[in-house]
């Protein structure tokens, strides 16, 4: 049973990620983006790991899906069709393209069924992981913990500068 | 209840993984490879996760995801904000056009 539902949650992301693959609309893309990213957050509640699934949906659904479909919109092609939600875009060399991450696959399942992986520990009963993660934040993840806020710092000037409209401000 | 084994969760992270680098490769746009890097990134995490799994006490595999994440936040911001500079230059988004460094 248990089974069943993680190969519907698995479909949930491989599909619309193919679908990704396939539309040549960047707009129905983003929103399959969405639905992968829900399947992503259900994979990571079947492994235990409520806190990141909860981080999952609301980091990237909540601010970079709204990020990039905010980027499309403002950066939509001149000749546009005036339909709603449909922006184009080509797919090229999709033969290639998919040959190459056809060999990446074949490549990374064999070293998958072939490799042994040496765990310390059966796999963990569920309980919330969220005591231990902020623990583990504060105490041995302090420094990679405060290094993080100072990037996300940078990050955000350093884009809010670059995105500036120069031409009004002249 | 057996729990799932973790060979499923890095097969569906691989495949993941392999149609992020396809949309990467193949969209003739700069926020289409945008979305196939979140792609990857998304399978990377799955991995770090599944293994974390079988670290209870420490929880290291979740830690790292989250820096990850944390990460990505950063590359999305700034790469949108380059994406919007580049379009306002050449009033187009298609990396094989893009082949002027300054006019």
């Amino acid at each position: 049973m248990e089974l069943v539902a993680f190969y519907l949650f698995a479909g949930l992301t491989i599909v619309p990620a193919l679908f990704i693959l396939f539309t040549r609309n960047l707009m129905y893309a983003a929103f399959a983006l969405f639905l992968a990213f829900v399947g992503v957050a259900a994979l990571y509640v079947f492994l235990g790991a409520d806190f990141l699934a909860v981080a999952q949906i609301m980091i990237y659904v909540g601010g970079i899906l709204i990020l990039l479909i905010f980027g499309i919109m403002l950066t939509l092609p001149r000749k546009s069709t005036g339909e709603s939600n449909y922006v184009e875009v080509r797919n090229g060399g999709l033969f290639t393209g998919i040959l190459v991450a056809g060999a990446l696959l074949f490549l990374l399942s064999k070293m998958l069924f072939t490799a042994e992986f040496l765990l310390n520990a059966p796999p963990a009963t569920t309980q919330s992981t969220l005591k231990a993660i902020g623990f583990e934040l504060m105490t041995s993840h302090l420094f990679p913990f405060e290094l993080a806020a100072v990037i996300l710092l940078v990050a955000l000037v350093g884009a809010s500068y670059l995105a500036l409209n120069r031409k009004e401000s002249l | 209840m057996n729990p799932i084994p973790l060979t499923h969760f890095l097969v569906i992270a691989a495949i993941l993984f392999s149609i992020g680098f396809a949309v990467a490769v193949t969209k003739k746009n700069v926020i289409g490879i945008l979305l196939g890097l979140e792609l990857m990134l998304n399978a990377v995490n799955i991995n770090l996760v599944a293994f974390s799994r079988h670290d209870p006490e420490m929880l290291r595999g979740q830690l790292f995801a989250l820096f990850v994440m944390v990460i990505a936040v950063c590359e999305v911001t700034i790469a949108l904000a380059i994406v919007l500079r580049v379009h306002r230059h050449y009033n187009t988004v298609d990396p094989d056009k893009l082949n002027v460094l300054k006019k």
